[in-house]
């Protein structure tokens, strides 16, 4: 007889195709098995399942309705909400990582919602687009505009590599590893540095410890 | 196909369309006023069959004025079933795949133990019939379940009232509840509801036909009365749209008199509520509600009463529910996520109030079906056919 200690993750599609999203797979990686990972802005639900089908427990948040639902149809847990109210709902240490994967940016106060996130999880990984990146200079340099939606819609809060270790330090949270992306695959031209990653990282996969 | 070997106080009995289980006097209730209710029977159907290691076995929890026919006729009242779309074969709670149970509540008027049942003197209890809760109507269910041969329950499922239930049941008994959905209901009834019902329940008792609660000795209903306070809850569960469309209409034509109001009123659809709903059991059911207060029962913080709790749960709130409105449904999200629950919540864009539930809306059906097979294949049930 099937014992309720015994709950497994969620069925997991075989057959789908590893997530297209080069930080998605960065995160994956970083994410320890059967870590609890809570994604902030789960979206389509493809980092959670990614993450369930390497063993982690993830579930997510997200505020679009039409995502919500595709996920719980398939069997995915995510609440609908908005991070920039809700996460004040999650209990202290209660994941052992929290995710905001391209969701940081676009939320109205990225600073109280990493403060959430420390709190709620042991570690933080956020996926930034890098506003410092060479093209993106290029084009306020010569064109005199900052170009928000280079990589993803909707970014309230454009920042830079740079930027974005600053406000992580200001909060007292160490960088454990930073992972630049061109591309959508890790590493950058020239990327070994900060200031190099600054330049030539399209985006960028921080593992932080509050 | 159904064990009655948990109780051995339990008989099966079949009459008059309605198979109840009743339990002797050892076997009484334990009220949470302190009472006891004995003896008791409780009417259910049951849906399906139960697979050899009882794990597929479903318990939907029905809403105020809903009985145990959740998937077939009321062969009493000849009522087609109230929730064919939710529960039957090929539906979300698929009965060629999971054994569904549905009581009549306690205190209901369909078979189990209520005000209209008959006390030790053989008259209807009527008002000496004790105050119940939530949590004794829950109480009751999980008897009905063990004698059963249940264990754990697969899906406790409900709507409104029945949420409530749903909740209690995933508190109350964690580890006997694998899945919980909860749809339209809220953790605590809200004040607005309780206004509504308080009107029903005046109107019932204003009804002189009430005669204290002992109309059945008299061998009249409150009819009036009960037809009132139904309206009022319906009033409750319509959306916007359509109190308004029916007020358009009305004015449209013209006729806007106190004797045509009266002839537009029926279109309130009652469906024989006063012949098949006694109205007492409206009482004893609204208060129970009323009073139904979970994070209440546990120091303030409903949080508290999900911890430590493997059970999954999805929660469901329709827009433009204003009986039970999403925000409600939200706290119940945020308190599960806080008790450390693995939840869902899926709110539904629709134009329908409460009722939605029973209507036609297919996110809802397609986000529900995705639940319950998830958590299917999570218990090792198989995706297709009947009893393992």
């Amino acid at each position: 007889m099937a014992q309720l200690e015994l709950v497994h993750p969620a069925p997991i599609d075989l057959d789908a195709p590893l997530s297209a999203r080069g930080d998605h797979n960065i995160i994956a990686q970083m994410v320890d098995d059967g870590a609890r990972v809570l994604d902030i802005g789960s979206g389509d639900g493809a980092l959670i399942t990614l993450l369930t089908r390497e063993g982690a427990k993830a579930r997510g948040l997200e505020i679009d309705p039409a995502k919500v639902h595709g996920c719980v149809k398939r069997g995915l847990s995510v609440v609908q909400g908005d991070a920039d109210r809700d996460l004040a709902a999650f209990p202290s240490a209660s994941f052992e990582y929290v995710v905001f994967s391209r969701s940081l940016q676009r939320l109205r106060d990225p600073e109280a919602a990493l403060r959430e996130a420390a709190r709620i999880g042991e570690r933080v990984i956020v996926t930034i687009a890098n506003s410092g990146h060479w093209s993106g200079r290029f084009e306020l340099m010569f064109g005199g505009r900052i170009n928000k939606a280079r990589r993803g819609r909707e970014i309230l809060h454009p920042m830079s590599v740079r930027d974005f270790v600053a406000l992580a330090r200001g909060m007292r949270m160490s960088v454990e590893r930073a992972v630049p992306l061109s591309r959508n695959k890790p590493g950058a031209p020239f990327a070994k540095v900060l200031w190099r990653a600054n330049w030539f990282a399209e985006e960028a996969v921080f593992l932080l410890t509050p | 196909m159904i064990h009655a070997g948990g109780a051995a106080a339990a008989k099966l009995q079949a009459a008059g369309g309605v198979r109840t289980l009743a339990f002797e006097a050892n076997a009484a209730l334990q009220l949470s006023s302190g009472e006891t209710l004995s003896p008791l029977s409780i009417a259910f159907e049951t849906y399906g069959a139960l697979n050899a290691e009882r794990t597929n076995a479903v318990l939907v929890c029905h809403s105020l004025t809903g009985d145990q026919f959740v998937a077939g006729p009321n062969p009493i009242t000849g009522r087609p079933a109230w929730w064919p779309r939710i529960v039957g074969p090929g539906r979300p709670i698929d009965t060629n795949r999971f054994f569904v149970v549905c009581t009549n509540v306690l205190g209901g008027s369909m078979g189990t133990t209520g005000p209209g049942s008959p006390a030790a003197d053989g008259q209807p209890y009527g008002l000496r019939f004790p105050p119940i809760s939530i949590a004794d109507t829950v109480r009751a269910q999980s008897m009905l379940v063990e004698a059963l041969g249940i264990q754990s329950l697969f899906l406790v499922i409900g709507p409104g009232m029945g949420g409530m239930q749903a909740l209690n049941w995933a508190s109350a008994y964690p580890r006997r509840v694998f899945a919980c959905a909860t749809v339209a209901a809220a953790a605590a009834q809200s004040a607005q509801n309780i206004a509504f019902a308080e009107l029903g329940r005046q109107a019932i008792m204003a009804d002189p036909d009430w005669r204290n609660g002992s109309y059945l000795q008299h061998g009249v209903r409150p009819n009036k009365g009960a037809n009132v306070a139904r309206t009022a809850t319906l009033i409750a569960g319509l959306p916007e749209s359509d109190v308004r469309a029916k007020f358009d209409s009305a004015r449209a034509k013209e006729r806007f008199s106190f004797a045509l109001d009266s002839a537009e009123a029926p279109r309130v659809p009652n469906g024989g509520f006063v012949d098949r709903f006694d109205a007492n059991s409206f009482l004893y059911l609204s208060r129970a509600m009323d009073a139904f207060d979970l994070g209440a029962d546990f120091g303030g913080r409903l949080a508290n009463a999900f911890q430590g709790g493997a059970t999954r749960h999805a929660v469901f709130a329709f827009t433009s529910d204003w009986r039970y409105p999403p925000e409600e449904s939200r706290a119940v999200a945020r308190a599960l996520i806080a008790g450390g629950a693995e939840t869902s919540y899926v709110e539904i864009q629709t134009e329908a109030g409460h009722d939605a539930y029973l209507g036609e809306e297919p996110a809802f059906e397609s986000a529900l079906t995705g639940f319950i097979d998830s958590a299917a294949t999570a218990r090792g049930l198989a995706l297709h056919g009947g009893a393992g």
